[in-house]
């Protein structure tokens, strides 16, 4: 048991700080830093740039063109990246349905699409939940019916992220409406191009076009594309659920996050004083980091773990807990140091070439937004009333 | 980074753990707590004979050379044991300074006998009135021929019953010095109690006690950086000694909630009462590695690095042994608030931890501080 960095993890550090801070496009870390709207391409320009480094799964094993990195090293990626501005490498693809296909698919599946999502070729989205399930996924309604060489999916999608540009679409389908609910459900994964899918946008809270709802009308599937076994789909759901997890504490960006807090803390005034003088205030942020640096350990000590056990356990569900909570009180934070300059509501100067002028500092713009859109944090990849069911029957047999 | 304990340290944690399972039985230490030493010289020679007492010294005196770590493990099955004997009093903080600050003559003359378990000493530093302002001594140090003479009170020595030597801190000419003094020494008055978790601690009076110039420790008018290290190796040390307290609590408790029926079924059905449970189950392991983090850094040379660290570690870990204790006694019921269960006696440790060496608000308080000069 030691906490300090090894030689070899400091010298890691310095190449990935080297590597990022070189390669990583000025324009796209500018707009990360200054909170701006990112674009499709900005997303795929820095994952071709980590691939062709050979970076662009972190968390992959080698034999599937991963890094193989431990729990350490990723961990020191993260936080580098954090820090340099880089945009968050999508969890759809890389996170989500690639540790699926690894684990459950076949052959030509994983030949196929894996390089296609570590080079960025492919853009991912997800189909899990319906209108009418949510923290109850496992009632899921949409329909495929197999024909034979094909499937035919009918029903609708919700709370699907950056769906707008994604070129494939991984599904939870019901493919049996015998047994219990969990034995009839199926994994597939959908070219978007296949007629008959419709995308259409739900606005958030920051008025920023993040998610949509997937409408399915008789969209054809050819049976290849069903991963795995047919009604075994619940099983990769869990799995998955729990890779998602793992990925979702994001101690490198809240570090970030953070470190900008205490800027704009120490920029703000006060009654003519930097804000960061006043101790209310500053007690605040006190708080929030004393949290962050006890789940920087819990996170590092639980990757490592699983990396011996190979799969994500329940333990994943603490990281997601804390992390969601830490970044919504990290947002909330930003929001206030601002006073009043929290009102303003400037949707255009979140457009990277917006030469308007600010109202009250140029950090403020997106800050309120941030809050108000980080509410999601809670309630997205199992809520964290779920996550705690979860450690109460997985963890602690309640 | 490695976040695994090696085989010596597995070990020393399964050694550990049979002997509080088979020799610190809760009606054992019941009946220690109310005994008038409030410990047991048996268990201190156990110690001694387990090495325990050698943990942290440098082999050339008598020690183990054991590293923060072992010192965690030690602490956090204390905790689970809530052992009494003056562990903390005498080796990690009192032998802590004699190692750090002594000369070799008093590393000789003193840390061997902590050792080998002849020799039980305090530190007394803190005053009333001062809270827990460490800077803050006015006992007084006058030069008197080539000794010196002391004046002053100090509040609340952990220890300072039992202990042979104490090192007391004291103003000199310039600042605060440190000095060992006979706890029998002529002049010096001892006022020993019971602390609310079954402890001893004492106040202390100091009237013109005579000392000769081979009691100062360390440098003159220099103590105060040695004496903040030692506390920090203290506080290093309650930290987990808390997490030993808590996993035990949450055990206990998630016991209960699976066994106490009502309403016909387990209490543990009940979500409300299974999401409190994984919200102590978190705060638990949250503080596991605040915990680690004091015990690697009360290492650390840089002063700064190690006071950020230590006051984020106590301040956090006071706020979830708090909470922890606190629902641990709530979903007890009234089961949580009587004596003969472990349950109050784990809940009352728990909060004397928080306010030994500065409670929650005070480190919160420094380690914002450091915010403005970051």
């Amino acid at each position: 048991m030691d906490l300090n960095y090894t030689p070899e993890e400091q010298a890691f550090r310095a190449e990935v700080r080297a590597f990022v801070t070189t390669h990583l496009p000025a324009d796209i870390s500018a707009k990360v830093k200054q909170g701006k709207r990112l674009a499709k391409d900005d997303f795929v320009r820095w994952q071709k740039v980590l691939h062709q480094k050979g970076w662009g799964a972190t968390m992959w094993p080698q034999k599937f063109g991963g890094t193989g990195w431990s729990a350490v090293q990723q961990h020191i990626f993260e936080e580098e990246c954090g820090e340099a501005g880089a945009p968050l490498q999508l969890p759809f693809g890389l996170r989500m349905v690639a540790p699926v296909i690894q684990a459950f698919g076949s052959k030509g599946q994983q030949d196929h699409f894996l390089p296609r999502i570590v080079d960025g070729t492919d853009w991912w989205c997800q189909g899990y939940s319906e209108p009418g399930s949510g923290s109850d996924l496992a009632s899921l309604k949409t329909k495929a019916e197999n024909k034979g060489d094909h499937y035919v999916v009918n029903g609708q999608k919700t709370w699907n992220t950056l769906g707008q540009y994604a070129d494939w679409i991984f599904c939870l389908v019901r493919t049996s409406s015998e047994g219990r609910q969990q034995e009839g459900i199926s994994f597939l994964l959908i070219d978007m191009d296949t007629p008959g899918i419709t995308v259409r946008p739900i606005i958030m809270n920051d008025g920023e076009h993040e998610i949509n709802e997937v409408w399915f009308e008789d969209v054809k599937v050819p049976v290849q594309n069903l991963v795995g076994e047919e009604n075994k789909g619940w099983t990769y759901a869990k799995f998955l659920l729990g890779h998602e997890r793992t990925g979702i504490a994001g101690v490198g960006r809240s570090k970030a996050s953070l470190k900008h807090l205490k800027d704009i803390a120490r920029k703000e005034s006060s009654g003519g004083r930097p804000l960061i003088e006043d101790a209310r205030f500053r007690d605040r942020i006190a708080q929030v980091e004393l949290e962050l640096m006890a789940l920087e350990i819990t996170n590092m000590r639980v990757l490592s773990a699983e990396k011996e056990k190979k799969a994500p356990g329940p333990e994943a569900s603490i990281l997601k807990i804390k992390g969601s909570e830490i970044q919504q009180t990290i947002a909330e934070l930003q929001m206030h140091a601002l006073g009043h300059y929290a009102l303003p509501w400037l949707q255009e100067a979140l457009d990277p070439a917006w030469q308007g002028e600010p109202v009250g500092a140029g950090y403020a713009a997106p800050l309120s937004g941030h809050y108000f859109n980080y509410r999601k944090t809670t309630i997205y990849g199992g809520s964290n009333e779920i996550q705690k069911n979860i450690i109460a029957q997985m963890i602690l047999g309640l | 980074m490695d976040f695994n304990y090696t085989d010596e340290q597995n070990a020393l944690q399964d050694t550990l753990r049979r002997f509080i399972s088979k020799d610190y039985g809760f009606e054992q230490r019941r009946a220690l707590a109310k005994s008038d030493a409030g410990f047991s010289r048996e268990h201190w020679a156990q110690f001694a004979e387990l090495g325990l007492l050698a943990l942290p010294y440098p082999e050339e005196f008598g020690g183990m050379n054991g590293n923060a770590v072992d010192t965690l493990l030690v602490m956090e099955a204390f905790g689970r044991g809530l052992v009494l004997e003056p562990y903390l009093a005498t080796v990690i903080v009192a032998g802590g300074l004699i190692r750090d600050a002594g000369s070799d003559a008093q590393k000789e003359a003193l840390l061997p006998a902590i050792a080998g378990g002849e020799l039980m000493m305090a530190l007394a530093h803190y005053e009333p009135g001062a809270r827990y302002e460490v800077s803050r001594v006015d006992t007084a140090a006058k030069a008197d021929g080539s000794g010196w003479k002391l004046s002053g009170a100090k509040g609340v020595v952990l220890g300072g019953g039992a202990a042979d030597k104490l090192l007391v801190s004291a103003r000199t000419e310039k600042d605060i010095s440190l000095f060992l003094v006979d706890r029998k020494a002529d002049g010096v008055t001892v006022r020993s109690y019971m602390t609310q978790d079954g402890g001893r601690a004492a106040e202390i009076h100091f009237d013109n006690v005579a000392v000769g110039a081979d009691a100062l420790v360390g440098t003159k008018d220099a103590a105060l950086p040695a004496i903040e290290r030692a506390l920090d190796y203290g506080i290093a040390a309650l930290c987990a000694e808390a997490v030993g307290i808590m996993a035990a609590l949450d055990e206990a408790t998630l016991e209960y909630l699976k066994t106490r029926k009502q309403f016909g079924q387990p209490i543990g059905r009940f979500q409300a009462l299974q999401h409190r449970m994984v919200d102590m189950v978190i705060a638990t392991e949250q503080s596991r590695s605040m915990a680690t983090l004091a015990a690697v850094k009360a290492d650390s040379p840089d002063a700064a690095e190690r006071r950020r660290a230590l006051s984020a570690a106590k301040a956090y870990i006071g706020q979830q042994a708090r909470f922890v204790g606190q629902q641990a006694v709530q979903l007890h019921g009234g089961m949580g608030v009587v004596d003969e269960l472990n349950v109050s006696h784990y809940f009352k440790r728990l909060t004397m931890i928080d306010l030994t060496f500065g409670n929650t608000d005070h480190h919160l308080g420094l380690f914002s501080d450091m915010l403005l000069a970051a």
